[in-house]
């Protein structure tokens, strides 16, 4: 049996959650919550490979207006499985399954979240689906678009549509465990003093993506059992030819995939609020309107599906009320943006890695959510729908919004998860090349769009190549930018400097455990009688039940570092 | 800053990362709870897509469900009804300690959710005798029911009502199946759990200090019950009174 | 432990109910009412045995606030979903 461990326990030799145990099985039966989280950071890395690798072949595709290396029939498959990889296996557990499972229990003092089996199980269920969606990509492939419409998807495509449908319809078991579990920690497993409003926005952003996840994601569950059960029958409630209605699917699936992008971009600003507020070391402005934010975008985001579908043969009053509610689904949003901006104004700002993804968020999320008004209003509309001015809107939400936020999230928590530091230099250099790199890519879509240039074709009227050109070479540095934190994230877990338990000096429960936490999250169990975002000097800010009442910060410090005294 | 909370002595059911029982069973139930949103809005895609297509082509659809048995229907109603009661009564057991009553009442809920599939697999045979299984699912046996000609009183041939064509009238089934499959397989499962409680029940593992997986599987059982409180009537019980006219 | 456990006398008035409210589906479903009635009276009679069941035998009347919202917030998006779907359905015709 190990000697208890003291203050006088050098780091290097101190037991956490990643030497705790060795060997594979206790990584693959881990009950961990931590563990978990790094599991699935492995394979959604390795499933944003996959998209971005058919990301590539697009671009390359669309270099010139012509068909190149790409059949028609080709392409169709290359970026409906380019939508449904980003989609279904990167975009919506990226954040939640990796930074929400990492850190929801340490954020409100719980060793573990309510349901760690659970939590395994969905790793085991999400691995399940990709594995079969990856079996029916190499089978053959999917070519309806990541959206599945009908009748293309039930009668006409000879794709693999059942095979990806299954895939994804597993996969979506994992999303709704993940939110189970966050749902029931955060309401039952809260740490004494831990109330509602003194817990960080990260969690109030978590806690309303699950609520999405709850509601919205049995419903494209029994959307595509459905469509399962009609392609199987050559018939059924979506065929027209027994008076069925392809409308209806698209209502079905809609009601739950516009909900999914507000689960994929709530975990995003749950990091900014963090990002932002500790890098300008100030309270966040208004915390309980960007709490209440959250909710009101999980709750108007299940409003407005219809905005999907102006032009599909949907009634044109129920076009006015999905466009009405657009609007109003855009307002909550504008008041994170500015109480993000608010909280920056006076504030003690470092540009560290963290924060330069953070403000790079807000900024094209803005442009982002602004193009989305633009695609709100019925008449221009009719004109953007299914041209590439959809395709910039989503993605300057969607990377420029989210994957922005994930990097800068992994980069803030990484010594925490890791017990190293990453290198500066090469954080604030990669920033940069992703952020020159995707508005590159992205902002002459807009342009592109907006003139008329549809989406999902290989080969394009010859007027829109020079913005084809513009975007495929923004691809290429995106595409570098993105590779280099891969590279020194990797070697930093081997080779970075050591870092203490809170090298950032933040008020963060999170911070108070040490670096790497060891399994069981913390030494005793906190009592907390600090609001979120309440900065102190460093030596208030200490590793909890760790620390003698009359010992030096440097020495308290020095030890658990384990420099020499 | 920081200070430490005791700890009980810990239950063997306790988990490791709950401070008591209590929180435990606080979270148990709720995820449960949780879970069960996620039922309702699963099958209510499914009642959305029937409610749609009812108010489009009732005349089809009314004699559709007329074709389907009504008393076999209506038993089932009552052995479902009959198993929460019983399923109640074993969660009344564990609360109260009696282990063989537990036991009892948890076999009877097995027994009862067995029969309810054993009458649904009869109702699916008479479907595919009737060839009134949607489609081509089971090859060999497309969906081409035999029409009744006016006056013809042969319970295995389709009598129409009204305006009802026979696609329409296949589209009915379509849901039928779908709607009645997806509650059979949560009853499957149900059934399943219902055994493995039952082998932890007579293992002594549940008493009035820890009961709680009874309790959700409880939920999760009355959950289904409900599911088919409102299929009955709305699968079984739409044109009876049209046939009478 | 703060657990309330329900009588026994409870239980069984409440199966009583709804085999009482099961008969009665089955006998109004065979009557001829005027209008959409019909579907009226089956659906309230549905509606009433799922909500006995609910609070008793799920035990919703004696649990905590927290398990009735989560329960009326699924009614509740359930509503939506049907809502704004058939504000589709209803207004395609008029224009």
């Amino acid at each position: 049996m190990q000697a208890p461990e003291t203050f006088e326990t050098p780091a290097a030799e101190r037991v956490n959650y990643l030497n705790a145990q060795y060997g594979l099985k206790s990584w693959l039966l881990t009950k961990d919550h931590k563990r978990i989280g790094l599991l699935y950071l492995g394979s959604i890395s390795f499933f944003f490979l996959i998209g971005g690798l058919y990301a590539m072949f697009i671009r390359l595709e669309l270099l010139t207006p012509q068909g190149d290396f790409l059949s028609s029939a080709t392409y169709n498959k290359v970026f409906t499985q380019h939508g449904i990889i980003m989609v279904f296996f990167f975009l919506i557990p990226s954040i939640p399954a990796t930074l929400g499972n990492f850190l929801v229990p340490l954020m409100i003092g719980a060793k573990d979240l309510a349901f760690p089996r659970i939590n395994l199980l969905s790793w085991y269920i999400y691995l399940l689906g990709g594995v079969i969606t990856i079996y029916a990509l190499l089978a053959g492939g999917i070519d309806t678009g990541w959206t599945f419409y009908v009748p293309y998807s039930t009668t006409f495509s000879n794709s693999y549509v059942i095979a990806t449908g299954a895939g994804i319809f597993i996969s979506g078991f994992s999303s709704i465990l993940t939110g189970l579990n966050f749902i029931v920690t955060i309401h039952t497993m809260r740490a004494p003093g831990m109330t509602w409003f003194r817990m960080p926005l990260f969690i109030w952003a978590h806690y309303a993506t699950s609520l999405i996840m709850i509601l919205g994601t049995p419903v494209i569950a029994i959307t595509i059992l459905l469509l399962a059960f009609e392609r199987l029958a050559h018939v059924g409630i979506f065929d027209p030819a027994n008076g069925g209605d392809p409308v209806l699917f698209q209502h079905l699936f809609w009601f739950y995939s516009h909900p999914a992008v507000y689960i994929m971009v709530l975990p995003g600003m749950g990091i900014i609020s963090e990002l932002i507020a500790n890098f300008s070391r100030k309270n966040i402005f208004g915390y309980s309107f960007v709490a209440f934010s959250s909710l009101a975008i999980a709750v108007f985001g299940f409003l407005v599906w219809g905005h999907h579908m102006f032009v599909s043969g949907q009634s044109v009053y129920a076009g006015m009320v999905f466009s009405f509610l657009s609007f109003a689904v855009a307002i909550p949003s504008a008041v994170k943006v500015f109480n993000w901006t608010a909280t920056l104004y006076k504030g003690s700002i470092s540009y560290d890695t963290p924060m330069l993804y953070a403000l790079g968020f807000i900024g094209l999320f803005t442009i982002g959510g602004m193009t989305g008004l633009f695609l709100a209003t019925l008449g221009v509309n009719v004109h953007t729908t299914d041209t590439y001015f959809v395709v910039a809107h989503f993605h300057y939400v969607m990377v420029g919004g989210t994957l922005l936020a994930y990097l800068g999230g992994l980069h803030y928590w990484w010594p925490k998860i890791t017990g190293r530091m990453y290198p500066e230099g090469w954080g604030r250099f990669s920033a940069l090349v992703i952020f020159v790199g995707f508005n590159l890519t992205f902002l002459p879509q807009f342009i592109a769009g907006y003139l008329g240039m549809p989406r999902r074709y290989h080969a394009y009227p010859p007027e829109f190549q020079v913005f084809n050109v513009l975007s495929s070479a923004g691809a290429s540095i995106l595409g570098v930018g993105l590779l280099i934190p891969l590279v020194y994230l990797i070697w930093s877990m081997r080779y970075g400097k050591r870092a203490e338990a809170n090298p950032w000096h933040l008020p963060g429960l999170e911070w108070r455990t040490p670096s790497p936490p060891p399994t069981e999250n913390f030494l005793v169990t906190p009592l907390v009688t600090w609001e979120a975002y309440e900065f102190a000097p460093p030596e208030e800010l200490r590793v909890i039940g760790m620390f003698k009442e009359d010992e030096s910060l440097e020495d308290a410090d020095a030890v658990i570092n384990g420099k020499p005294l | 800053m920081a200070a430490a909370v005791e700890h009980e002595v810990s239950h063997p059911a306790l988990q490791h990362h709950f401070d008591n029982l209590e929180q435990q069973r606080e979270a148990g139930t709720l995820g449960m709870w949780v879970f069960l949103v996620t039922e309702i809005m699963f099958f209510g895609g499914m009642f959305l897509a029937y409610t749609l297509y009812r108010s489009k082509f009732p005349d089809a659809f009314a004699s559709a469900s007329n074709h389907l048995s009504l008393p076999l229907g209506a038993v089932n109603t009552v052995v479902l009804i009959v198993s929460s009661l019983t399923m109640a009564l074993a969660v009344y057991s564990a609360q109260v300690g009696k282990r063989r009553n537990l036991i009892l009442f948890l076999v009877l809920t097995i027994v009862l959710g067995s029969a309810f599939l054993g009458i649904k697999a009869v109702e699916y045979k008479d479907k595919y005798v009737d060839h009134l299984v949607p489609g081509k699912l089971l090859p060999g046996n497309a969906f081409s029911p035999v029409v009744a000609a006016h006056g013809d009183t042969d319970p295995h041939k389709l009598h129409m009502i009204g305006s009802a064509t026979v696609k329409q009238v296949e589209m009915f089934y379509w849901i039928y199946f779908a709607m009645t499959g997806m509650h059979a397989i949560h009853m499957i499962i149900g059934v399943g759990l219902l055994l493995v409680l039952l082998y932890f029940s007579w293992r002594g593992r549940y008493g009035p200090e820890y009961h709680n997986p009874v309790e959700i599987l409880g939920l999760y059982w009355h959950f289904v019950d409900i599911i088919w409180i409102f299929l009955f009537p709305l699968l079984y019980l739409l044109g009876r009174h049209l046939m009478h006219a | 432990m703060s657990e309330h456990i329900v009588s026994l006398k409870v239980y069984f008035t409440i199966f009583l109910s709804l085999m009482v409210g099961t008969a009665l589906t089955v006998w109004a479903g065979l009557q001829d009412f005027p209008g959409p009635l019909n579907v009226i009276v089956a659906l309230t009679i549905a509606v009433i045995k799922a909500t006995l069941v609910v609070l008793y035998f799920m035990h919703v009347r004696y649990s905590s606030r927290l398990i009735w919202v989560v329960f009326a917030a699924a009614l509740f998006w359930l509503g939506i979903l049907f809502a704004l779907t058939f504000g589709d359905y209803w207004t395609r015709g008029w224009l």
